[in-house]
């Protein structure tokens, strides 16, 4: 079913490219913010980036050529690209086309999902991924569902997938209070974790109020906005619980 | 060999002055990290105390003192002290710390309005010698001064020109006090007299004999300041403590005799630890003894003051004195330059906390040891008190011996100095060409009369071909101008001891400079590809512009706009090389701001690229605020190409970002933020101030000062005490980008 696309037509859509990315993945990182996203997180940081018809058209040859300005910043701080959104798997061929050509030129390549994806859309993008960062938004289903509206199974079989072709994975979790700081959602999270044998690091992405302008910008409804920002107190006890489990948490 | 010279290894530096020579043959490279460093001692920590409390009092009152009578010299003030019994390093710049000076030789209305502004009154008798009976260098320059330049300097065309202050950025070579004493520099000095007694005795060696005389008299005046302290120079300096303060001793008679806008230090701290290691290495003192040494040379310093006015504040702010000192780099050899000395300099910002001056600044090479490019970084992150230079980039113009004058401007030590030169306004350049050479705020006519641009939307061609010839006219003007006022420095306010220690023939630029060149290249941009519609007022003068559609601006790693910005750089400096300077100086042109981008911005009209009149230029080489939307890196990159050949006095870039955005753990942040300066310095970037700050801070201590009297922040090319910041620049470094996105 796949249809084979010359590599200079093939295109996609993005948000915005950020050359200074240094916290989606090892190194200094081009980060490409994919546009169009299933999930509804009621925390989202980027609302910007949900509807798959916004943002701006842009082919891999332009990304390409764009990329490699940046190489010297990439092989000195051991960094590469990553590819973000919104959710990337919404446009499969796109990213497997950006990760195929960066990997060729020797760029190392990170994916940043949310695993809510048919696992065969994924399969042949994995191939081209040196690094997933996997969002798993909360571990016990019901409050996954009330994060993000989608269902958590996806993003977990993604997970027991990756483990099995032991692809490097960092795993992360955004801490909000009064929705995924139950002690047991925590918990769950690690204990699955610790199962699989290709996470190198858990990353406890603290909730913060930076992305509230955009929801008013867009006159969407934030419904967090009496959440305070992930006080110092909780972060170190969700690390804790990780790090009883014997997982590198940071 | 001499007593004081045991244990080093000869060579050419035994028998000529060659301080390169000597660090060559002598310095122990230093490759790990910064765990070896000390913390202060007991004593650091009362005196420093000391010190800032009379700070606080100066903070409160302007000026903690100063003195109304006495020209300041080397000699001319009795020795002072903070607290003698714990001072490890000695002198101070008159007899009371901060207590300033008067320096009148370079104009003795400056010194008196100055006075005024403060409370004091000058001396009578003071102020009618040098109206009376001493011409300054300020009266020389009005006297020699044309029509135009006049025009140009009222207008703001050109400005910030030394012409009624200390031009400074010249290093003296302060280490040869230490490494050879002055007897054996005076020697010198009378040899390179008896060499200049030539057949033909013309202007030019008439001027540099007289020049090498003064320069005899100001080495013996050293010693008897350095006597006042119970020091004798003649010889030179015999362990650490000594070469320390020798070589202080050779800063401190500079800063006593000149108040120059930028009075560095130099390159002093690997030279010093040739001694320190040596007595290390004989178990004469210990780790903590040594960083105490560098600690209390640095708080002398951090003490360093002129007497300046208020007014000077809007142009460099927060009283700098750029007492630049350069740190690092790498030798022609391969060795790198670091020493444990490099450590210890910048660990005086965890001992003494952080501080706008000494303006440390590191040379940056790809090659550096990592656990010293870590640990600047580090540093960098904790206290945002460090600019970067690419080593890389310079070492091929300056070898491996040179300094930064100021904040971007790298000479050979000893070998080359400058005629320093500000820098001409280029946006306001631009609307003179479209202007037709009338200026767009009073109307009045400045540059020559030419034929205005009369289309309802600029034409690319058109106004480019304009501002051609308007950057000519300007040139060849500014040139002009600062040969005036070097001709008249020399004449009137010459630096007799810096130059002493300097080689008999100095290489030396001249050091031109432009402001506004993001605004310049985003304006070209904007008529290039977008429509730029001009608003005309009923003289018929363009007073504003529209712009239709977009078009790519600077710092988005774009070479549509980026080009079009560096080749301006070139055209001026090109236009620039074509006249004919004082001393044969060779031109040079930096594209820095210091703080004054906000002023240059306040009298600058409308610009074609939207910005609107009185809003700040973006300093030095910085894109316009909010307009580099790519992230920093791109930001980096856009100016990484501007053309380093057609700017050798500096390309000053400020960085701004958040904690938050270097990276999760402290570890990613010093790598990320290493892995960027290699980056940058490898695409071949010149300099970089790093701030690693939030916001919100800096919007408290706007309005709790006294909570923050440490914080420091990186402007172009220097660093200040925030608060010391008028409010107007404290709000143009609030919105200026800070990188953020996380």
């Amino acid at each position: 079913m796949t249809t084979i696309i010359p590599p200079s037509q093939t295109q996609g859509r993005i948000h915005s490219i950020e050359t200074c990315g240094t916290v989606d993945g090892p190194g200094i990182r081009y980060v490409i913010f994919t546009q169009g996203c299933p999930l509804r997180c009621l925390y989202c940081h980027n609302p910007d980036c949900r509807t798959p018809h916004d943002g701006k058209e842009v082919t891999v040859n332009e990304l390409i050529t764009d990329i490699q300005k940046y190489r010297s910043y990439m092989e000195f701080s051991g960094g590469g690209v990553t590819i973000t959104g919104g959710e990337p798997l919404m446009q499969p061929e796109f990213v497997l086309e950006i990760f195929r050509r960066c990997q060729n030129l020797g760029i190392h390549t990170v994916l940043d999902t949310s695993g809510y994806v048919k696992l065969a859309t994924a399969k042949p993008i994995l191939d081209h991924v040196d690094l997933v960062l996997l969002d798993i938004k909360s571990f016990d289903p019901e409050i996954y569902h009330q994060v993000t509206r989608v269902s958590l199974e996806p993003t977990l079989n993604l997970a027991r997938y990756l483990s099995e072709i032991n692809k490097p994975v960092w795993i992360r979790f955004v801490l909000v209070p009064n929705l995924t700081d139950p002690p047991h959602n925590i918990r769950g999270l690690a204990e699955f974790v610790s199962d699989l044998n290709n996470v190198k690091r858990v990353e406890i992405l603290p909730f913060h109020k930076m992305g509230e302008y955009k929801w008013e910008q867009l006159a969407y409804e934030y419904l967090l906005k009496d959440i305070p920002p992930a006080p110092p107190e909780l972060i170190a006890t969700a690390k804790k619980i990780f790090q009883e489990y014997g997982i590198k948490v940071y | 060999m001499l007593q004081q010279w045991k244990g080093f290894v000869s060579g050419k530096w035994t028998t000529e002055i060659n301080v390169r020579d000597f660090i060559q043959q002598n310095y122990t490279a230093y490759e790990g990290d910064g765990s070896f460093l000390a913390s202060k001692t007991e004593v650091t920590h009362q005196l420093w105390e000391k010190v800032k409390d009379l700070m606080a009092v100066e903070r409160e009152k302007g000026i903690l003192d100063t003195d109304t009578k006495v020209p300041s010299s080397i000699i001319a003030h009795a020795a002072g002290y903070i607290d003698k019994d714990l001072e490890k390093i000695v002198g101070l710049q008159t007899d009371k710390p901060l207590k300033r000076a008067i320096m009148p030789f370079g104009g003795i209305r400056v010194v008196k309005s100055s006075l005024e502004a403060y409370g004091y009154q000058l001396d009578p008798q003071t102020q009618e010698i040098f109206t009376k009976y001493r011409k300054t260098h300020n009266d020389g320059v009005f006297d020699a001064y044309t029509r135009e330049m006049r025009l140009a300097r009222h207008s703001g065309i050109i400005t910030g020109l030394p012409d009624a202050y200390g031009r400074g950025r010249i290093i003296g070579d302060y280490r040869r006090v230490a490494l050879y004493g002055c007897d054996r520099l005076i020697e010198d000095k009378q040899s390179q007299l008896i060499s200049l007694e030539l057949d033909t005795i013309d202007e030019e060696v008439i001027r540099l004999r007289e020049e090498i005389s003064e320069q005899i008299r100001a080495l013996k005046e050293l010693q008897e300041m350095a006597a006042s302290y119970g020091c004798d120079i003649s010889q030179p300096a015999a362990n650490a403590k000594e070469a320390v303060q020798w070589t202080y001793f050779g800063y401190l008679g500079a800063v006593k005799e000149q108040n120059g806008a930028a009075m560095s230090l130099g390159r002093v701290s690997t030279f010093l630890d040739i001694y320190c290691q040596r007595d290390l290495d004989n178990g004469d003192v210990t780790e903590a003894q040594i960083q105490e040494l560098i600690d209390h040379f640095v708080m002398k310093l951090r003490m360093v003051r002129f007497l300046r006015h208020p007014a000077y504040n809007e142009l460099f702010s927060g009283d700098p004195t750029w007492v630049t000192e350069s740190i690092g780099g790498m030798g022609e050899d391969g060795r790198t330059l670091v020493t444990k000395n490099s450590f210890r300099f910048l660990n005086t910002l965890y001992n003494l906390g952080p501080a706008p001056e000494p303006n440390l600044t590191v040379l940056w090479s790809e090659k550096l040891p990592v656990g010293f490019k870590h640990f600047c970084t580090k540093v960098s992150t904790d206290t945002s008190s460090i600019q970067y230079e690419n080593d890389d980039l310079m070492r091929g113009y300056y070898g491996d011996d040179y300094g930064i004058a100021c904040c971007v401007s790298g000479m050979r030590i000893g070998k080359q100095m400058q005629f320093f030169g500000a820098r001409v306004n280029l946006a306001k350049a631009l609307l003179y060409a479209i202007n037709g050479g009338k200026d767009e705020k009073a109307g009045e006519q400045i540059a020559p009369m030419f034929a205005p641009i009369t289309s309802e939307y600029l034409d690319y061609e058109e106004v480019t071909t304009k501002f051609d010839l308007m950057m000519g006219w300007l040139a060849k003007l500014y040139v002009n101008t600062l040969n005036v006022i070097h001709y008249m420095h020399d004449k009137y306010c010459y630096e007799r001891l810096e130059m002493a220690l300097h080689d008999r023939d100095v290489y030396r630029t001249m050091a031109c400079g432009v402001a506004g060149l993001s605004v310049v290249g985003d304006a070209l941009s904007a008529i290039k590809y977008a429509k730029v519609k001009v608003i005309r007022n009923e003289d018929g003068l363009a007073v504003d512009y529209e712009i239709e559609g977009d078009y790519p601006k600077f710092g988005n790693n774009n070479d549509r706009v980026d080009q079009i910005t560096a080749q301006v750089v070139e055209d001026f400096m090109n236009k620039v090389r074509q006249h004919k300077t004082y001393r044969g100086a060779v031109p040079t042109q930096s594209i820095l701001t210091i703080t004054s981008n906000v002023v240059y911005g306040k009298k600058t009209g409308n610009t074609p690229d939207g910005r609107k009149g009185g809003q700040p230029f973006a300093p030095g080489a910085n894109p316009m605020h909010g307009r580099d939307t790519k992230g920093a890196i791109a930001a980096l990159e856009s100016v990484a190409k501007l053309p380093y050949e057609h700017a050798q006095d500096g390309i000053s870039y400020t960085f701004s970002i958040v904690p938050e955005a270097l990276g999760k753990s402290e570890d990613d942040k010093t790598n990320n933020l290493a892995g960027m300066l290699d980056g940058y310095f490898h695409d071949t970037g010149h300099h970089i101030n790093i701030n690693v700050l939030n916001r919100e801070t800096l919007i408290d201590a706007m309005d709790h000062p006294e909570l923050y009297p440490q914080l420091t922040i990186r402007v172009s090319g220097y660093a200040v005490n925030f608060i010391k910041l008028t409010r107007e620049q404290q709000l143009d470094v609030i919105s200026r980008t800070f990188h953020e996105r996380v």
